[in-house]
């Protein structure tokens, strides 16, 4: 149980710089996800959390108490590692027990957590077993586990589904989404699959290039991408973009116009955009209605067929990829011109030049 | 058996000229390579009047002595070659100039004269056991062996905990200066300790180690080699497993005693057997450092009692068969560990 | 029976972690979870400095002082008449108009060991490694068959040898047997040179056949496969496909197998003692005897020829380096 208190925190490399002073608080019993693209500096992060990589500015704060200086094992972490790293040589119970019994707990208790964890994780026939002989995802249950019989105070992971298969990744998702219901620990999680950051989060935190993006509920970041680069990587698939330029600045919201001549309303406050500054208008590929001929004329490059929904990828008069999403079937072919509407309530509207999000006017699904 | 040996070819079936090459020259190359390790093992059981004897037996033969009534003494057997007594086997009783008296162990009673160029010794399979218990009794084998296995062991055992230390902190720690000292360990590789010769000595003389198995030990036990392997091993065990070990609560030498020494067994279990071989076979340093009889090593003692008049082949022989069998029951046991092992790494 | 072997082995390994555990536990937190490297290296390189770094600055003091003491302080500085009095020749092709002329002939006798030693055991090696990668029955016999007198130590090498070569021995009577001339082989000249290097060569292709086996290996055997379908025969498969893919190892092997033969010793030593005369005296006899052996002992002329012997291996280490480098990048 425990409140992380980044305050600041740097680290360079000699003359290469990974974290640029990030602040961020995690509060007691949140599950917070960091996410972002490979070299966004997420699991850097997490090591100088976890005190395997030392902190080189900044302060980093737990329970109040400043612990840059602490070692990782003095600091009451417990990590599970991308590729497991469970020791080969031990077995199943040995593996559990090495950090219990490096300090000393009495071998009593030691017993009883590691039965209660195996219990708990479903791995008590593998017990005796070395890493070797088990499935992936019994090699994630025990890397957990090992994590499980510390007790620790926060839990850290670092991208621990990512050697799984597909069908494997989802139910390991759950579980460790159950673990953090039944134990209530502070857990932060690093990934670069967003999918697994909006099913799990209670808080995501977007990193690019050593910086945060954003930080927020998932819903949050889903809803009002602070930035352009949040909004592509939130949410599947990823929202489209029309560069577009700025007409005119209504109550409704702001009026841009493509590079066709299509005109398009986005519901959002100007908030400093002036007619004639270049933005870039974004809408998610299910807010976009098809078939209506009010709508903006696009060619169908190509058409994916799932069943339930289905995807039709097409391209704008200005030469813009557009991805649409639809319920159900569709009897619309590849090479057809089709007209899309953009919903405006759900239309996003960012500043080319820094990538800045306007507020929006109506938030969430509420319309 | 010998079909399928001889068939299993290039599984064309039909042996061609290449194929009879090969198998002559494995053929030869058994009797040259093996051959002469067994004809000396062979000849460390005969007696020394059986190592004098030209042209020699292939196996230990030794004389046989009979029992024969009206003599207190066995009697040596003799098969007559030539004269009247043609074909018979006799026994000897004594030799006078160039004739021998002697008896029919059928017919003690009666004496007979034979010239000895007539009458060539009966002979039998026997090994001369006592070659070797004469070691132990008369040569102080069991000292040598002892110093022998107590630098080897010593010397193993410091080796793997120095070399396994500096392999470590070169694989596993950033530092300044890690690219330096790496390289000068490398370096070392270029300087083997034969062109050094004058110098160690006097820093083992400093050091008051000369006639003591430690001047021969330390000197030995920091190889560039063995570094340069461990290293090369330690680096393919995921810095992951040592994270983890830390965030267990482990100390560094927790984390270096508990998790990388056990990963590093095959590459550990390698240097083991280079070491065992070097300090084992060791012949140029001990024979500068140790000049004391009493702190000869096994080698030092063989090349000692090679230049010795005294010593007779019997005896030199069966101690050269006891240096040889340690390593040749290791290698026995361990031919295609020690064979790949060394492949592998490419050193020696 | 090694349960309790493994159950000793086990405690002794626990209890020597045990040791040094609370020390070193100690130290970590005076240096640092990352300083603590140099704790561990420290060992290492103390031996290091004291038994190679130390020594080799110490040859130069010792190449350019004279007497027989070996303390450097009793000694005097001669400069460099050490090197002087080895260089010191008419005809460097005479040993006998050389002022240090036994070390002459070691130079000769190294030089012709070197070529004839390495050249003749890397043709052996290559044959048998290219027999050995055929697809025989009993290979892993056959390869230890060869490996087998590389673990033997060079003085028991040297007395199998001398036992088979002698007078008296076991070649003679078959050489008589035969109806041969026999001959006294450590004893004439040039036969006790010829024994040596066979002898060496005996004792030390093993370890190259291994090293050349492990590179015919490690080519595909879909490369074979390829030039089976182009049809290319076997003459060509070896000249063209084998030979040009093994060379870096052979490389390799080549200035390995230099290195040592600069460097031999021991097994001649034992089997010869350098003679008869000085027909099979080796470089590094002659540094033995000079500075140990033979009294009064020149220590400086001894350093002095070993800084000689060092600038070769170090030509040659660097070609080694070289090759090894060539064969990474491949």
């Amino acid at each position: 149980m425990a409140v992380l208190e980044l305050d600041g925190l740097i680290k360079d490399y000699g003359d290469v710089c990974a974290i640029h002073g990030v602040d961020l608080t995690i509060d007691n019993g949140e599950f917070c996800v960091f996410v972002g693209p490979s070299g966004c500096g997420k699991s850097t992060l997490l090591r100088m959390i976890a005190g395997l990589e030392e902190i080189s500015g900044g302060e980093l704060r737990i329970d109040g108490e400043r612990v840059n200086e602490q070692r990782a094992s003095e600091r009451g972490l417990a990590m599970v590692f991308q590729t497991y790293a469970l020791y080969p040589h031990m077995t199943v119970r040995q593996n559990l027990a090495f950090g219990l019994e490096n300090i000393r707990t009495p071998r009593p208790e030691i017993a009883r957590r590691v039965e209660a964890a195996a219990t708990m994780l479903q791995i008590g026939p593998y017990l005796e077993r070395r890493p070797k002989q088990l499935s992936g995802g019994q090699r994630q249950r025990v890397a957990i586990g090992r994590a499980v019989v510390r007790e620790p105070r926060v839990f850290l992971f670092d991208e621990p589904l990512s050697n799984l298969d597909a069908e494997l990744r989802v139910t390991m998702r759950g579980e460790i989404a159950a673990l953090h219901r039944r134990l209530g620990n502070t857990m932060i999680y690093v990934t670069h699959d967003q999918v697994e950051a909006m099913t799990m989060a209670d808080k995501i935190v977007v990193l690019r290039d050593g910086r945060i993006e954003q930080a927020g509920t998932p819903l949050e970041l889903y809803n009002q991408p602070a930035n352009s680069f949040v909004a592509g990587f939130i949410g599947s698939p990823r929202m489209n973009f029309v560069d577009v330029t700025v007409r005119e600045i209504r109550a409704d919201g702001v009026m841009v116009s493509d590079a066709a001549g299509n005109d398009y309303r986005a519901a959002v406050n100007a908030d400093g955009l002036k007619p004639g500054d270049a933005a870039e208008l974004g809408i998610r590929p299910d807010h976009l209605i098809v078939g209506d001929a009010a709508g903006h004329a696009v060619t169908v490059q190509s058409v994916e067929q799932l069943g339930g929904e289905s995807y039709l990828y097409c391209e704008t008069g200005a030469g813009t990829p557009l991805t649409v999403h639809l319920a159900g079937q569709t009897g619309i072919r590849r090479g057809e011109t089709t007209h899309v509407v953009f919903r405006p309530d759900y239309t996003h509207l960012f500043r080319t030049s820094d990538g800045l999000g306007m507020k929006r006017l109506v938030v969430g699904e509420a319309v | 058996m010998l079909r399928s040996f001889l068939t299993r070819t290039r599984g064309r079936g039909r042996l061609d000229l290449t194929d009879w090459l090969t198998f002559g020259y494995l053929a030869l190359a058994v009797v040259l390579m093996f051959g002469p390790v067994a004809w000396m093992a062979l000849s460390s059981f005969k007696t020394e009047s059986a190592l004098q004897e030209y042209p020699p037996s292939l196996l230990p033969l030794a004389p046989i002595h009979v029992e024969v009534e009206g003599y207190e003494e066995p009697l040596q057997l003799f098969r007559v070659t030539g004269g009247e007594h043609e074909g018979k086997l006799l026994a000897q009783v004594r030799r006078i100039g160039l004739m021998s008296q002697m008896v029919d162990p059928q017919n003690p009673g009666e004496r007979l004269q034979v010239n000895i160029n007539d009458r060539v010794p009966e002979r039998e399979f026997a090994l001369a056991v006592e070659n070797y218990s004469a070691l132990f009794e008369r040569f102080n084998f069991a000292l040598y062996f002892w110093n022998s296995v107590f630098i080897t062991v010593i010397a193993t055992v410091i080796t793997i905990l120095f070399n396994s230390m500096a392999a470590f902190a070169l694989s596993k720690y950033r530092f300044r200066g890690r690219t330096f000292v790496f390289i000068l360990i490398i370096a070392t590789l270029m300087i083997p300790p034969t062109i050094n010769l004058v110098p160690i000595y006097l820093v083992v003389s400093e050091l008051g180690m000369v006639n003591s198995p430690w001047g021969v030990i330390w000197p030995a036990v920091a190889t560039p080699t063995g570094v340069f392997l461990l290293r090369q091993y330690m680096l393919t065990i995921p810095d992951d497993l040592l994270d983890a070990a830390r965030m267990d609560h482990a100390s560094e030498w927790r984390v270096y005693w508990r998790i990388v020494l056990p990963l590093s067994a095959p590459a550990l279990a390698v240097l083991v057997i280079f070491s065992v071989m070097w300090r084992w076979n060791d012949f140029l340093w001990p024979l500068i450092v140790l000049t004391r009889s009493e702190q000869f090593t096994l080698q030092l003692a063989l090349n000692s009692f090679q230049g010795d008049l005294q010593t007779s082949w019997s005896n030199l022989l069966a101690m050269t068969v006891l240096t040889l069998l340690p390593i040749t029951i290791v290698f026995a046991f361990l031919q295609k560990y020690i064979t790949t092992g060394i492949a592998q790494s490419g050193v020696k | 029976m090694l349960a309790p072997v493994t159950t000793a082995a086990s405690y002794l390994y626990r209890a020597a972690f045990e040791l040094f555990e609370r020390p070193m536990l100690a130290i970590q937190k005076m240096t640092g979870a990352q300083k603590i490297a140099w704790v561990f290296l420290l060992p290492n390189l103390l031996i290091f400095g004291l038994f190679t770094f130390l020594p080799i600055f110490l040859n130069f003091f010792y190449a350019t002082s004279g007497s027989d003491r070996i303390l450097l302080s009793e000694r005097p500085y001669v400069g460099l008449e050490n090197f002087s009095s080895l260089l010191a020749c008419e005809n460097y092709l005479d040993p006998n108009s050389c002022q240090r002329d036994i070390f002459w002939r070691a130079v000769h006798n190294t030089s012709w060991f070197v070529v004839l030693q390495v050249g003749f055991m890397i043709l052996f090696s290559l044959v048998t490694a290219l027999v050995l990668n055929r697809n025989i029955p009993l290979r892993g016999f056959f390869r230890s068959v060869f490996f087998y007198p590389v673990l033997l130590s060079p003085v028991v090498v040297a007395l199998i040898w001398k036992w088979v070569l002698q007078r008296y021995g076991v070649l003679n009577a078959g050489l008589e047997a035969q109806g041969l001339p026999i001959v006294n082989w450590l004893v004439e000249a040039d036969w006790a040179f010829f024994w040596i290097v066979f002898v060496s060569i005996w004792a030390h292709m093993g370890f190259y056949t291994l090293i050349l086996l492990a590179g015919l290996q490690a080519i595909p055997a879909d490369v074979y496969e390829a030039a089976e379908m182009d049809g290319a025969s076997k003459w060509r498969v070896f000249s063209k496909i084998t030979m040009p893919l093994l060379m870096p190892t052979m490389v390799v092997v080549l200035v390995l197998s230099l290195i040592r033969a600069v460097q031999a010793f021991d097994e001649i030593f034992v089997l010869t003692g350098g003679g008869p005369g000085s027909a099979t005296l080796l470089l590094l006899q002659f540094i033995y005897e000079t500075g140990f052996a033979f009294r009064p002992q020149l220590y400086g002329l001894a350093a002095a020829a070993s800084l000689l012997m060092a600038a070769v291996l170090m030509v040659l280490t660097l070609l080694q380096l070289r090759a090894a480098r060539g064969r990474g990048e491949d």
